[in-house]
């Protein structure tokens, strides 16, 4: 099928720029190490309160970093007019979304592991335990929170102050992708009931693939020229 | 118009179209239909809706009013319609800094979904002679290469119409009369070319039609021979004024 | 509609009914027992709150209104929704504090109203800005309808997901008794209070989308003048 092809070339040619142009993971790792250090001196802590802050700080840094994978995201595309230079041909805008979101994913899913490996060296906590379950609410929340990102990027992209406008659209929306995904989290890294923590799992998946489809639905509306 | 969409020849057309940007009218009520061998020269001052009406004609354009449509359909309507059969060039280079020439064009064929794509890429790198530049990043380019890559990007699917947008800026002489010979060529190959160009004489050299803009609006669409040039205020080897 | 219900008969209708219901309000409905007259801005606060979410599900309607047919009413609706619903949304984070603070001690706590309604302040500021910042006016329609349908579903969510959550980290919920044992004066005056606000509503609103017409109308007198 033809828009699997697009949606694979769209989503490598946004991994190819990115690993020869390096403006993308590398400022979202050190923003979310920043984020989890800053963390760590504003809240002076004892190790069992930190725990308890644990789940929402690592998906602050989370949001924090994603913000800015989505406004390069459709930065690096008005550079020589490319995303026009995409719409001249005969493809489903859809396809340019779901390419984009897929890159996008990486990046932050890339970052969100840096993040988790310096949080558990850093507080000296092992997310071994717990591994499965986490890596499932990361999955999902990402994918939610990368696909409000995307569009909202796109949408930004068009506005005069789209570094400001991205995350005043962002995030009252996936407000709930970020909250769901802590509380699975806290339920998950503190060994809470498999009943609970498969609850929560079901939550964060289905908020986030709610924002999936809808963002998926729309994004042709935001290339319309 | 269901003879023409029976017949082989694909025939782009724009019916009413007007083109708003808020207060600004960029197009204004504009007729034009382009077939296969027509050579055509869009000529007039700045901000005469050049520009938009390429771009309308390219369907990275709306119109406001009107349609566009191809073989009789609105392209708006079926999505794509137009687009395999249209090629555009304009100021932008729509080419990825990072990446080469030839990934940018492997980028853009797969886009279009076309077989063959190496050789395809092969014969436009070298129908622009820029196929030993090709494997660098288009960044590291002047600005005449990467025009001369954004053409061939233009050319890879092998387009019945070619829409430039003031092609020969940044060209120099030697570029300039490759160009010239490669669009001269087309016409006769059954294809249509629509370029604009703010230099009257160039244009003259390679156009056999003029549509003259102005104010949005189509002043004058007709043989080149023919145009009544003081009129429409052209003189010929100067620029328009405006 | 215009020839029915002319803008000044909506306006004396309005002026009535609202003066009908600041006297329910004050003289009408009783003290309450234990907050005193305090109480009595729970009115405004309430029929607020349901005319800001009524207005959010207009700029739904009208957002989708212009994805579907791309009409231009169906826009101006739902940013006239959109405006005057913001108005009612700020007013009802307003009254909140004003009201809490004498009769519970605190001015604002994180529970399920409070945290829904200040989310939807905020999606309501996200497409207000949105609005105003799209650099190609052709195009602002359909981005902020994009917005429009999104917030909504977010809007869904949210009222529907926070009293699941609070019941999972309970706070002190304010205006507690809002729905049970209240007098049967009180509800007449809640009903006839919200009445009044909608009426207040669809006033601002259809005053709001006549002017966006009459905008249009200059646009393109302008335009044919550029001729």
């Amino acid at each position: 099928m033809r828009s699997l092809s697009v949606i694979w070339a769209v989503f490598v040619k946004d991994l190819r720029v990115e690993w020869r142009s390096r403006e993308t993971l590398a400022p979202m790792c050190v923003f979310g190490l920043l984020v989890v250090f800053l963390f760590n001196f504003a809240f002076e802590t004892a190790h069992e309160e930190t725990l308890r802050l644990l789940p929402g700080l690592l998906w602050i840094a989370f949001a924090f970093s994603g913000i800015l994978a989505f406004n390069r995201s459709f930065a690096a595309e008005r550079e020589n007019a490319c995303l026009e230079g995409m719409l001249l041909a005969p493809i489903d805008p859809s396809a340019i979304f779901v390419g984009k979101l897929l890159a996008n994913l990486v990046f932050l899913g890339v970052t969100e592991a840096v993040i988790v490996f310096a949080s558990a060296v850093w507080y000296n906590f092992s997310f071994l335990p717990s591994l499965g379950a986490f890596a499932l609410i990361l999955f999902f929340g990402t994918l939610g929170y990368v696909a409000l990102g995307t569009i909202f990027g796109g949408v930004a992209a068009n506005t005069r102050m789209r570094e400001v406008m991205l995350p005043v659209l962002q995030f009252p929306v996936a407000f709930w992708v970020l909250i769901l995904g802590t509380d699975a989290t806290s339920d998950a890294l503190r060994g809470a009931a498999r009943g609970d923590v498969a609850r929560g799992v079901f939550r964060v998946a289905g908020v986030s693939l709610i924002f999936a489809v809808v963002s998926f639905l729309l994004f042709e509306y935001v290339l319309e020229e | 118009m269901p003879a023409d969409a029976a017949s082989a020849r694909p025939i782009l057309e724009l019916r009413g179209v007007s083109k708003y940007f808020g207060d600004l009218v960029a197009l204004r009520r504009v007729e034009l239909r382009v077939e296969p061998g027509d050579a055509v020269l869009l000529y007039g001052p700045n901000g005469a809706g050049k520009t938009t009406l390429l771009r309308t004609l390219a369907a990275l354009s709306r119109p406001t009013e009107g349609e566009v449509l191809f073989n009789g359909e609105d392209i708006h309507r079926h999505a794509g319609l137009s687009k395999a059969r249209v090629g555009f060039v304009s100021h932008a280079t729509f080419l990825y800094g990072e990446l080469t020439g030839r990934e940018n064009l492997r980028f853009a064929g797969t886009l279009f979904g076309l077989d063959d794509l190496e050789r395809r890429i092969d014969h436009a790198l070298d129908l622009f002679a820029v196929r030993e530049r090709a494997s660098e990043p288009v960044r590291g380019l002047s600005r005449g290469l990467q025009q001369r890559v954004s053409l061939a990007r233009a050319f890879l699917h092998d387009p019945d119409f070619l829409l430039l947008d003031e092609p020969f800026t940044g060209l120099d002489a030697a570029s300039v009369k490759g160009l010239e010979a490669i669009l001269g060529r087309l016409p006769g190959e059954g294809k249509a070319i629509i370029f604009s160009n703010h230099d009257f004489e160039q244009g003259v050299a390679l156009a056999r039609r003029l549509v003259a803009l102005e104010g949005g609006r189509v002043r004058y669409d007709g043989p080149l021979s023919l145009a009544p040039l003081e009129s429409l205020r052209i003189t010929a080897g100067s620029k328009p004024r405006g | 509609m215009k020839k029915l219900f002319p803008p000044a008969v909506h306006l004396a209708v309005l002026a009535v009914w609202l003066t009908l219901a600041l006297y329910l309000i004050f003289l009408y409905a009783p003290r309450e027992a234990t907050m005193g007259e305090v109480q009595r801005i729970f009115y405004i606060h309430f029929s607020s709150a349901c005319t800001a979410l009524l207005a959010y599900f207009f700029v739904f309607l009208g957002s989708m209104g212009y994805l579907w047919k791309r009409s231009r009413r169906a826009d101006d609706f739902a940013y006239a929704s959109a405006e005057v619903g913001f108005l009612f949304c700020c007013a009802v984070l307003v009254t909140g504090p004003l009201w809490a603070k004498p009769a519970w001690g605190i001015w604002w706590t994180w529970d399920a109203r409070l945290t829904s309604t200040f989310i939807l302040w905020l999606l309501y500021i996200a497409y207000l800005m949105l609005r105003s910042y799209v650099i190609n006016p052709g195009r602002v329609e359909i981005l902020a309808s994009v917005v429009g349908v999104i917030g909504f579903v977010d809007a869904v969510i949210d009222y529907m997901a926070i009293r699941w959550w609070r019941t999972q980290h309970p706070q002190p919920v304010l205006g507690g008794g809002s729905g049970s044992g209240l007098d049967p004066r009180m509800w007449v005056t809640v009903f006839v209070t919200w009445g009044a606000f909608l009426c207040l509503f669809s006033y601002l609103v259809r005053q709001r989308m006549a002017m966006a017409e009459a905008r249009r109308e200059l646009v393109e007198l302008r335009r044919e003048l550029a001729a």
